[in-house]
């Protein structure tokens, strides 16, 4: 049987059919960025960070199925332009102070600022007043001011852990992070520090406690090489939890 | 290569430096460059700065602005060294997005002076001096108020980020920053 190729950046790329491209492009050790995509999840197509150029039109390379010799452009200079664009509406759209967050040099978002040589917000910041920070758990730290409705907590603790704890609640500039409890807060739930919900998120926005600084700044994941060293980001950043 | 053929002095750039809403530790940080020092007393010399306590900008080439905008002084200040600067680098997490201090953007000004300013038999008394600087509603980040030409990310930016930078400008380079250098944190 003939090898099905496709091609990214002009380059010839194997895959098996029912492939996405991202899956594809990281089978062939080819970066594509993403923040709400991870492997153990179904695809979401969500952050738009992993949006590629299919045979001339845009797609997100998470959702969209590889077919023989498609064209796919992923590295170029205007994807990549517009990457930088969405992670700096992503950054004033909360409140993201690295140097006061625990995950900074571990943070996927930060990764990829440093990836796309983001150096301003260049948009004007919101600063929004209403994130609340819920420490109410005895081991598990919710920080909304830094939550991208990424959905990968909604959707591990739905998917993977079986307990459906999280949920966005609220449309557009007032959507927030819900805890499925009678309280609306996280201790009054049934989520424990070993679901995998409470070790997916990409941001600072779900905290272990008392595991902060047990890899000093400046010797964490991104700190020593750039996100697109590995196609398994997602896996780095956990094993560095 | 014989750089001052004539006997005349080099022409230098003239470097202003300020802090607004910081922590003086993007300047400490320039002094980082250590024995580079030599080498940019040579490259520049300094307008308006903590360094020289001049008080008011001349002309000058570069300026580089450490810290956000937290009151009145600080809106004159930049937009001083805004009219008087060729070129304005916002320096540090605080310049670029507010920073630690912007952390009080999510309470009313109002509010916080009313805590600070309360004393122990419940009587508020904030200070109405005309010599104090009011203070602004929230932090600014510095783009917000003037033009800003570059951005220098960290907090602070290394000793090796901040020469990285400013000796590519002051040599007519592209600053650009590599991945060991470009930090927010």
């Amino acid at each position: 049987m003939t090898e099905l190729l496709f091609n990214i950046d002009d380059l010839p790329v194997p895959f098996k059919p029912g492939q996405t491209i991202l899956e594809a492009a990281k089978a062939a050790g080819v970066f594509v960025p993403h923040l709400c995509h991870h492997p153990r999840l179904k695809p979401h197509g969500g952050c738009k960070l992993c949006t590629v150029v299919v045979n001339g039109r845009t797609q997100s390379a998470c959702t969209y199925k590889v077919a023989a010799g498609q064209e796919v452009d992923i590295d170029t200079p205007e994807l990549n332009a517009m990457r930088r664009s969405l992670v700096q509406l992503l950054f004033i759209e909360g409140n993201h102070f690295c140097p006061t967050c625990e995950k900074t040099g571990a943070c996927e978002l930060q990764a990829l600022g440093y990836e796309y040589e983001m150096l301003s917000p260049h948009f004007a910041e919101f600063y929004p007043a209403d994130r609340e920070v819920d420490a109410s758990h005895p081991d598990v730290l919710i920080d909304r001011n830094r939550c991208i409705m990424c959905e990968r907590c909604v959707r591990a603790s739905r998917d993977i852990d079986g307990k459906n704890v999280f949920g966005i609640a609220g449309r557009g500039g007032k959507a927030t992070l819900a805890i499925n409890s009678p309280t609306g807060k996280l201790a009054d739930s049934d989520f424990a520090v070993t679901d995998s919900a409470a070790h997916i998120c990409p941001v600072g926005a779900i905290l272990v406690k008392r595991n902060g600084f047990a890899t000093p700044i400046g010797e964490r994941a991104y700190d020593a090489h750039p996100i697109s060293d590995s196609v398994n980001v997602c896996e780095i950043a956990e094993e560095a939890k | 290569m014989n750089a001052n053929p004539n006997g005349k002095p080099p022409l230098k750039v003239r470097l202003a430096t300020t802090s607004l809403a910081g922590c003086f530790g993007c300047h400490m940080s320039l002094l980082d460059i250590d024995e580079r020092l030599f080498e940019l007393a040579g490259l520049a010399e300094f307008d308006r700065s903590p360094f020289t306590d001049i008080k008011q900008c001349g002309p000058c080439d570069i300026a580089l602005i450490e810290g956000g905008v937290c009151n009145s002084e600080n809106v004159h200040v930049l937009r001083e060294l805004r009219a008087n600067a060729k070129i304005l680098v916002a320096v540090g997490a605080c310049a670029i997005n507010g920073g630690v201090p912007a952390l009080r953007n999510r309470l009313k000004i109002g509010d916080i002076l009313d805590k600070v300013y309360r004393d122990d038999s419940g009587e508020v008394h904030i200070p109405d001096d005309p010599e104090l600087p009011a203070s602004l509603d929230k932090i600014y980040p510095i783009n917000e108020i003037v033009r800003i030409d570059y951005f220098l990310p960290g907090c602070p930016p290394s000793g090796d980020a901040i020469w990285k930078y400013l000796t590519d400008l002051i040599l007519g380079r592209v600053p650009r920053l590599d991945h060991q250098l470009l930090h927010y944190d």
